[in-house]
């Protein structure tokens, strides 16, 4: 099972981020946690510098930017492949 | 601090059908560029039969001719730089500003200001990852001023509606502001008024910076085209709108008694209003090209523009996360008597 988080303090741009990723989660049909971190002091942990950031099994896969659905398609799936 | 380079693609080699599509868009852009003023004209004067002469014929000409153009200029100049920012990461700026002394490195921020990155819902998280990793206060603040006062809207903007001349101005007022602001701030010794939690925050992960090939650069930026054009292309025909309207009906020099050279309350005037304005550039510039052609001066204007683009109160909002009142207050204090000296100094030497 994957943990995703959603780093960023409820910006426009978060919220769509973590819509994108639910559909891929879902496109994929694998078993995975989508959290949301909006706490500055617990984003901050993951060296984010731009929001949203995107964090996979602990693992910040992108920041300050919303990927494509295939995007995060293949980072699920790398981070699957590495689990 | 680790770093780490993420390679996403393997593949380093741009596809040469991504290198056609890129050309084919530059050839097509230029066409546009060169039709649009004699399509204006015709629509304006010839399918709706205006006059030349007429106010409403002008002001309808000015319309069709200017949306279009600017909304042309913002594509392919948002295009451009933000290729340019694929290569600039805020992690990749920090890395850069790393070590850097007060003085050149506020020089040195404000630069990076321009080419990095920068959203305002970022700002707070930006702040903390620089004073943490030991960037001094006042070279930051050189960052957080420069980034949004020269932004990519505001230079594509002045440089459609006014040329080179005045857009070069800009990017230069605002580097000398951004550094200056950043050097007193940092001469104050406000570290202090940080909140607390910013100096305990200890981040452990290392920060990632991605090697991209062209292939996705140029996707980034195009998406970033898209993001940024749907976002103010409403403000820019608004705008345009007012600015056409004022073109053809105000009459000349009708604001020269109070946003000209000689009015010396005009300029701080300019700045207290601006504050609270929060328009993008887009919505603003079209109508203050509209009021210098009225007789508003240069250095009113300008310090009206940066005004309302550096100083706005959602920034201020967000950054009261990690800023004590009383450096909010400098902060907004300081940037303003910038703005101010530099508006002067235009309506004094233009």
């Amino acid at each position: 099972m994957l943990t995703i988080k959603v780093l960023g303090s409820g910006c426009a741009n978060c919220k769509k981020l973590e819509a994108v990723t639910k559909q891929a989660v879902a496109k994929l049909g694998i078993e995975a946690e989508v959290v949301k971190v909006t706490e500055y002091p617990d984003i901050m942990k993951y060296n984010v510098m731009s929001t949203p950031g995107l964090v996979v099994n602990e693992k910040v896969v992108s920041s300050g930017r919303i990927p494509s659905e295939a995007e995060i398609t293949t980072f699920l799936t790398s981070a699957l492949s590495l689990a | 601090m680790k770093q780490t380079t993420l390679k996403l693609n393997p593949s380093p080699n741009p596809s040469l059908r991504t290198f056609g599509m890129v050309g084919a868009a530059v050839v097509l852009w230029f066409l546009l560029y060169n039709v649009i003023e004699s399509l204006a004209n015709w629509l304006a004067y010839t399918a709706l039969g205006l006059g030349p002469d007429t106010r409403l014929g002008s002001s309808v000409a000015f319309f069709l001719y200017d949306v279009p153009k600017i909304l042309l200029l913002l594509s392919g100049m948002i295009f451009l730089i933000s290729i340019i920012r694929t290569f600039f990461s805020p992690e990749r700026t920090r890395a850069l500003l790393g070590g850097k002394r007060e003085g050149l490195g506020n020089l040195f921020a404000s630069m990076l200001g321009i080419v990095t990155p920068f959203c305002s819902c970022s700002a707070v998280p930006l702040f903390i990852g620089f004073v943490e990793s030991g960037i001094p206060l006042g070279v930051t603040f050189s960052f957080l001023i420069a980034a949004p006062t020269i932004n990519e809207v505001a230079v594509v903007m002045l440089f459609g509606l006014f040329g080179w001349k005045v857009a070069g101005l800009y990017i230069a007022s605002g580097l000398v502001i951004a550094t200056l602001a950043g050097i007193v701030i940092g001469r104050l010794k406000m570290e202090r008024y940080v909140e607390d939690f910013v100096w305990q925050i200890q981040s452990s992960g290392s920060s990632v910076i991605e090697s991209l090939t062209w292939e996705q650069r140029f996707t980034r930026a195009w998406e970033s085209v898209k993001e940024i054009v749907s976002k103010v292309w409403l403000y820019v025909v608004i705008g345009i709108a007012v600015g056409a309207g004022i073109h053809g009906f105000v009459p000349e020099d009708a604001l020269a008694s109070i946003m000209g050279k000689t009015t010396w309350w005009s300029v701080p005037a300019a700045v207290l209003v601006g504050i609270p304005l929060y328009s993008n550039a887009a919505g603003v510039i079209p109508i203050v090209s509209a009021l210098m052609e009225k007789g508003a001066s240069l250095g009113t204007v300008l310090a009206f523009m940066m005004s309302v683009v550096g100083l706005s109160l959602p920034e201020v909002i967000i950054l009261r996360r990690v800023l004590k009142p009383r450096l909010i207050a400098v902060f907004v204090g300081v940037v303003a008597i910038a703005i101010m000296l530099t508006g002067y100094l235009f309506n004094l030497v233009m």
